[in-house]
């Protein structure tokens, strides 16, 4: 069935290594099936002499019956405190097989994107989005929905970091997760996972994106939770899957107003359509916005950010692959997908930018107070995603899935360096028998000396998320910032009102607030560089003589990484930093897809900055950045922190920002808690329990009961009674007859 | 005439009727039955004076029906006193469910 694909005749990839784009998911899903089977398996039945059961309950804190027959399946492996703590040490029995089919699969779909790539570029320019129908899928009436994927421009560019980010994290994944008895459960996720993923970018209408939205929701679910036997983990999987919902309850709407408006959801036919939709009219304007609060979901931006700081709670390589550099970006792809909606709603794509800039600012301010070195990247990623989304509002589409490569590439790195660190102090604290936290980096400092690759390339990634030139963070978010500042000047948005402010104003306040967040980004970053690798080591002494670099295939995918990190600005280099035709590779790249909504955005001119405007703006940027790292060099005191366990309550607004503006308690005491009771006590004792249980199902049980009874004491058996009543009958009958 | 015989006979049938109702004796109540049967033609027989013969042709009918009914009814009753050594009719109730 799959084989028997039309292509639409004529197109040039047709019968290049194009053609065989379903084989991009197809493999992740056929690793996911391979290795989902391998996790039925048992990871080793643990007899009664096992040594290693008095560790299993030992690990459990001792909870009754845990030992009794310990499957060490997957029930005994969480048992930590914190995500990464302390799990049984159990190697599957077919963890070789599991490793092997994991990043093979992986390798093999990037290797075909590269094909597909080259094939590509071989063609020069394409204007077409080549089309693969493969069935139709719901055919109604005049809903026609089919089957297909879509190559162009921007989903190959997508295709190559999902498939190339997701190999490295794959293989950093073999040497991060080798003791876990889950193994092949983890690989089976991560590869379902890159399917539904590549399934979203390339679907070629919103139903099949809207496919792969939710499966990668669904893994991104499964992998938080995926030691699922701590509650807190359980519970971050929930929170995340129920946010996500709240947002996927908007794109839905988007679908139906497009469908009920324009009659097609493919993304050609909603293109070619959209432009006659009145421009800035309340409709387009509707149906972006309601796309929006699905990319806020999916890329956890205000008010939907909540899920993605708890979310940390999965595997390290999670973070990093769905967390950091893949799943959460789907809302910036979809926003670049959708860009001609959105270039012709210019308060609607204001909206973005605003979100987008307070989200930078407000996420970047909670991560200059969290200890716990995942929640630092975790907040960093919440704000580097406003960032893309500042840079997409402003119809600067290209700019935000620059922003988007570049983040996928150092924010991958932080976070496996991160997962490197982890892996490491774990492993201390794990000969030792040490229960501490092994994320926290009041419990790290000085691992430099411990860890050098580790360290040179998070120095790497540090400096390019605080776009220090000549790192690939600099480009990037220069252009976004740039692009702003001037489109504040002279663009449909600018023209535009924002809730009766006039729109530069708002592009002017968007640009301080990313200059703000770019300040406050190297703070935080360097402060949790120097927390965790500068200043004397807070482990313990003991701990100190086990702490080690990680194996090579953990530390091989960091250095593919670094360089990536290092020189992925090359990508887009302004015409200032250009050699040889290296100029804006990746606006022209994108441009058959969003060029033309770009030029919408911008009055149809290229917006070119005067020279001294230019000097202005890269000079602040790179001024701020590094100010920012000063700042955190001179006032931080590494060697003033003390450990964990003995360290002091923090006070004041220091408190606040620890505990996150306290946004999860009113989200609680706001929403969850009215929900709960209205739940409770409406829904579930007075709808179910009172009406559907007490007046439906038992009360029709006691009319029936009640109507016997009666029945019962009229049936007396007693002949006088019968005959009481005969004639009782025959009088009022014969009175009723009388009295007519 | 015929007023007075009507009234006789629905002072006889209202006797039977109470009877029948208050009474718990299945014999007493077997000739309050009868007592009502010949009440009601007593009233076929006080017409058939006045519109002609057709009553008392139902009057002959009645009589043989309440003849055999009485055969039947008495040894029903019969019957009964030899099962529960009574005819009270309280006592009887097996109609019952």
């Amino acid at each position: 069935m799959l084989l028997q694909h039309e292509v639409l005749p004529g197109h040039p990839l047709a019968g290049t290594a194009a053609a065989w784009m379903w084989l991009l998911p197809l493999l992740p899903l056929l690793g996911f099936v391979i290795n989902g089977l391998l996790s039925l398996i048992p990871a080793t039945v643990l007899g009664p002499s096992d040594p290693d059961i008095a560790h299993g309950a030992d690990g459990a804190h001792g909870e009754a019956g845990h030992g009794e027959h310990v499957h060490a399946l997957d029930t005994a492996d969480a048992h930590g405190a914190h995500g990464d703590d302390h799990h049984v040490v159990v190697r599957h029995r077919f963890a070789g097989l599991a490793t092997f089919v994991g990043p093979v699969v992986l390798a093999a779909s990037f290797a075909l994107a590269v094909a597909m790539f080259l094939a590509m570029r071989g063609l020069g320019e394409m204007r077409e989005p080549f089309v693969q129908t493969y069935f139709s899928w719901m055919p109604a009436g005049a809903l026609q929905i089919n089957a297909a994927f879509q190559l162009d421009q921007l989903s190959m560019m997508m295709v190559l970091i999902i498939t190339g980010v997701g190999t490295l994290i794959h293989i950093f994944s073999v040497g991060y997760m080798q003791d876990d008895p889950g193994y092949p459960r983890f690989f089976a996720y991560l590869n379902l996972f890159v399917a539904f993923m590549l399934v979203l970018v390339l679907g070629a209408s919103y139903p099949v994106l809207f496919v792969g939205w939710e499966g990668v929701g669904l893994c991104s679910y499964l992998l938080i939770g995926f030691w699922f036997s701590d509650k807190a983990n359980a519970d971050a999987g929930k929170k995340a899957f129920i946010v996500n919902r709240i947002g996927d309850f908007g794109l839905l709407i988007a679908m139906f107003l497009l469908f009920a408006n324009l009659g097609t959801l493919d993304f050609v036919g909603v293109n070619a359509a959209a432009t006659k939709f009145a421009f800035g009219g309340a409709l387009v304007t509707t149906i972006c916005l309601f796309m929006f609060l699905g990319c806020a979901g999916k890329s956890a931006q205000i008010p939907l950010y909540i899920w993605l700081p708890d979310a940390m709670a999965g595997p390290t390589p999670v973070s990093a692959l769905i967390h950091a550099a893949t799943m959460v970006t789907a809302g910036v792809y979809l926003i670049a997908r959708s860009s001609t909606l959105f270039s012709m709603a210019p308060v609607a794509s204001l909206t973005v930018a605003v979100v987008g800039a307070v989200t930078a600012l407000f996420a970047a301010t909670i991560g200059l107070k969290q200890w716990d070195i995942k929640k630092v990247l975790a907040y960093s990623t919440v704000s580097q995603l406003g960032y893309m989304f500042v840079g997409v509002g402003v119809g600067a589409y290209t700019a935000g899935m620059f922003h988007l490569v570049t983040h996928a590439f150092f924010k991958a790195l932080l976070f496996l360096g991160s997962g490197s660190v982890i892996f490491a102090m774990h492993a201390a604290y794990h000969h030792t028998g040490n229960h501490d936290d092994a994320q926290d980096m009041r419990n790290m400092g000085g691992l430099r000396a411990f860890m050098p690759w580790t360290w040179i390339l998070m120095w790497i990634a540090t400096l390019a998320i605080s776009g220090i030139p000549p790192f690939s963070g600099f480009f990037s978010k220069d252009e976004i910032l740039g692009s702003v500042f001037l489109r504040a000047r002279e663009s449909t948005l600018a023209d535009a009102h924002w809730l009766g402010i006039p729109g530069s104003a708002v592009l002017y306040a968007v640009y301080a607030l990313g200059l703000a967040a770019a300040l406050l980004t190297a703070i935080y970053m360097t402060r949790m560089m120097l927390y965790t690798f500068h200043g004397p080591n807070r482990s313990g002494e003991e701990e100190r003589k086990h702490l080690v670099e990680a194996p090579w295939t953990m530390t091989g995918p960091l250095v593919i990484l670094g360089v990536l990190s290092a020189i992925g600005g090359w990508l887009n280099l302004p015409h200032f930093a250009a050699f040889a035709g290296s100029e804006e590779m990746l606006g022209h790249w994108l441009e058959p897809v969003v060029g033309d909504n770009q030029l919408r955005v911008t009055l149809g001119r290229i917006p070119e900055a005067a020279g001294n405007t230019e000097t202005f703006l890269i000079g602040a940027a790179v001024a701020i950045a590094i100010l920012g790292i000063l700042i955190a060099v001179v006032r931080l005191k590494p060697a003033r922190l003390v450990p964990k366990a003995q360290s002091p309550e923090e006070q004041g607004f220091e408190r606040v920002l620890l505990d996150k503006y306290y946004v999860d308690e009113a989200y609680d005491r706001v929403v969850v808690e009215p929900t709960v009771g209205l739940s409770r006590g409406v829904l579930w004792k007075g709808i179910d329990q009172g009406l559907i249980d007490g007046v439906l199902v038992n009360g029709s049980a006691k009319l029936a009961r009640g109507l016997g009874g009666v029945g019962s004491w009229l049936q007396s058996g007693q002949v006088g009674t019968y005959a009481w009543v005969l004639v009782v009958g025959v009088l009022a009958v014969l009175g009723a007859f009388t009295i007519r | 005439m015929l007023a007075e015989a009507l009234f006789f006979s629905a002072v006889l049938f209202t006797i039977g009727v109470i009877g029948v109702l208050t009474r718990r004796n299945a014999i007493i109540i077997f000739m309050c039955v009868e007592l009502m049967l010949n009440a009601v033609n007593l009233t076929f027989v006080a017409f058939s004076r006045a519109y002609g013969a057709a009553g008392q042709i139902f009057v002959f009918f009645a009589m043989t029906v309440a003849a055999a009914e009485a055969a039947v009814g008495l040894a029903i009753i019969i019957a009964l006193f030899r099962h529960k050594q009574t005819v009270n009719l309280q006592h009887i109730n097996i109609l019952k469910g």
